[in-house]
């Protein structure tokens, strides 16, 4: 808890839930964007489809998931289909209009890694692949990542390019917002409690920083209240 | 056919085959994965999308020689390790990848279920792992758009988990069913261990069927699928999970682990027996 009386991870949360709007279909994944996808169907949008990538298509968790795959999303689903299904029907039938993604390092086109860190035929790191990220980039209207910042993270130069960011609209961090302007992810603000000179040094490009670089509203206690009533299966 | 999960393994997976073991976090076939590392399957070609925990087992049990994928971590949890090793440092045995994403992999089955030889879609477009893997560019004939073609999925052997059986080897699964479908009709033989094996099928909503005469050999396997999940019989052991991180980290560790609830062990009902009442809850 810090002394806002909120963390950071629910500050990230709640930012991200009230960027979607009442009835829009979302590809989430597990995580933050499951907290913040279902935190907003218990807000402002009750109407929000979530499509797990597990096939769960209109799924409506009580306890928040551990994995994309838990019986809880098929047993809330409105239809459980196919992996096949969900990517070739669903995805590049261009049915789904917001994804979340996160990665190992992003950079300032919103080009993502979450591949490898290092050579890819001899990685330092070897991470655990795309998934379906390669798609789901170019296949959504709307991408919003969600990523903690640090000069490891947001990088000059990608390792790998997973994921191309033509489609970034927001990358929601732990210290502030950045959006696309005029071709590269500018700060625009900053969260309650945060110098702007904190993420200007948690990036490893000179970061752009908008002339008008405002300050995220805290969470309201209406959205504490819902954001910490979301369980996650096997916590208490 | 029904028969032993044994029996199935040593008439039909043999070494340098291309092997299929799939499950979407649902469902995954850990019993029939750990048969095939007892048997010390050896320069197996390993398909999965999600390669998790059995695969990490094989991996490092030295059983593959290549592993074609699309994500390959501990699910909510992190790395996998012991893959991670194979393709950092080659222990215990070098690992060559084939990386695709989670479209082109799911594109793969269904051409191969298809009886095609490629799958198209609208992806690999951009980034860098068209460089590094196998995807050539198509052109629609009708339109002229170009689109990505990547080949087929023909393992050897598909291997998944189900939850029933009928007497006469007729399958049925049900909850998230992942690509199991498509893994079972794109492979020359396949085999799938069931939860319980009854007098009747009753039909569940949303389930996929497998007619007996598509598939090789049903081998029952009760909770076959821990520490994944099978919808209606248990949940997934999230605990587990966990637990793997560390188990994982250390080569000895790992080693110890395996020896103590695979290699020691007969079949799955010992595997459960060695971990003690918690797997079974």
């Amino acid at each position: 808890m810090s002394r806002n009386g909120f963390t950071a991870d629910e500050m990230m949360a709640v930012e991200a839930a009230r960027r979607l709007r009442d009835g829009a279909v979302c590809f989430v994944g597990i995580g933050l964007p499951s907290l913040a996808t279902n935190l907003a169907r218990h807000t402002h949008a009750p109407n929000c489809v979530l499509i797990y990538e597990s096939g769960t298509i209109g799924a409506k968790p009580v306890e928040l998931p551990l994995s994309i795959g838990d019986g809880e999303l098929a047993e809330t689903a409105d239809a459980v289909v196919s992996v096949p299904e969900v990517f070739a029907y669903w995805l590049q039938g261009r049915r789904i209009d917001v994804s979340f993604l996160g990665a190992a390092q992003i950079d300032r086109h919103g080009n993502l890694n979450s591949t490898v860190i290092g050579d890819y035929a001899v990685p330092k790191v070897r991470l655990p692949g795309g998934g379906g990220a390669p798609e789901i980039a170019l296949g959504v209207d709307d991408v919003f990542v969600m990523l903690r910042h640090s000069p490891r993270a947001f990088v000059e130069r990608l390792d790998f390019t997973t994921s191309l960011g033509d489609n970034v609209r927001v990358v929601i961090t732990d210290l502030g917002i950045l959006e696309p302007r005029d071709g590269e992810l500018t700060l625009v603000a900053v969260h309650p409690g945060v110098a702007v000179e904190e993420p200007v040094a948690a990036t490893g490009w000179a970061l752009r920083v908008a002339a008008d670089v405002g300050q995220t509203e805290p969470p309201t206690a209406q959205e504490l209240t819902a954001l910490r009533a979301l369980r996650t299966k096997g916590q208490d | 056919m029904i028969l032993p999960l044994r029996d199935a393994v040593r008439e039909h997976v043999h070494d340098g085959d291309v092997v299929a073991l799939e499950g979407f976090t649902h469902l995954i076939p850990h019993a029939a994965g750990h048969e095939v590392i007892r048997q010390g399957r050896r320069d197996l070609t390993l398909i999965r999308m999600t390669p998790d925990i059995v695969y990490d087992q094989l991996i490092g049990m030295g059983c593959a020689r290549k592993l074609v994928f699309s994500w390959g971590g501990n699910p909510g949890v992190g790395s996998l390790h012991r893959f991670r090793d194979a393709v950092e440092h080659g222990w215990p045995v070098p690992l060559e990848l084939e990386e695709h994403s989670h479209a082109g992999m799911a594109a793969a089955y269904a051409a191969g279920a298809a009886n095609l030889p490629f799958g198209v879609l609208r992806g690999y477009r951009g980034g860098d792992l068209p460089a590094h893997t196998r995807v050539a560019t198509v052109t629609c004939p009708f339109t002229g758009e170009e689109l990505a073609a990547v080949p087929a999925h023909r393992p050897d052997v598909g291997i998944v988990h189900a939850q029933q059986a009928d007497r006469a080897g007729n399958v049925q699964l049900w909850g998230i069913t992942g690509v199991q479908k498509e893994t079972v009709l794109a492979s020359t033989r396949s085999i799938v261990t069931v939860e319980e094996i009854v007098d009747e099928l009753e039909p569940r909503p949303g389930s996929v069927v497998l007619p007996y005469w598509v598939v090789d050999a049903v081998c029952l396997a009760p909770h076959g699928a821990h520490p994944s999940y099978a919808h209606g019989y248990y949940d997934r052991d999230n605990d587990f999970y966990v637990a793997w991180e560390e188990i994982s980290r250390d080569r000895d560790a790992f080693q110890a682990w395996m020896q103590k609830h695979v290699l020691a062990t007969a079949d799955s009902e010992e595997y459960l027996a060695s971990l003690g009442a918690r797997a079974l809850a």
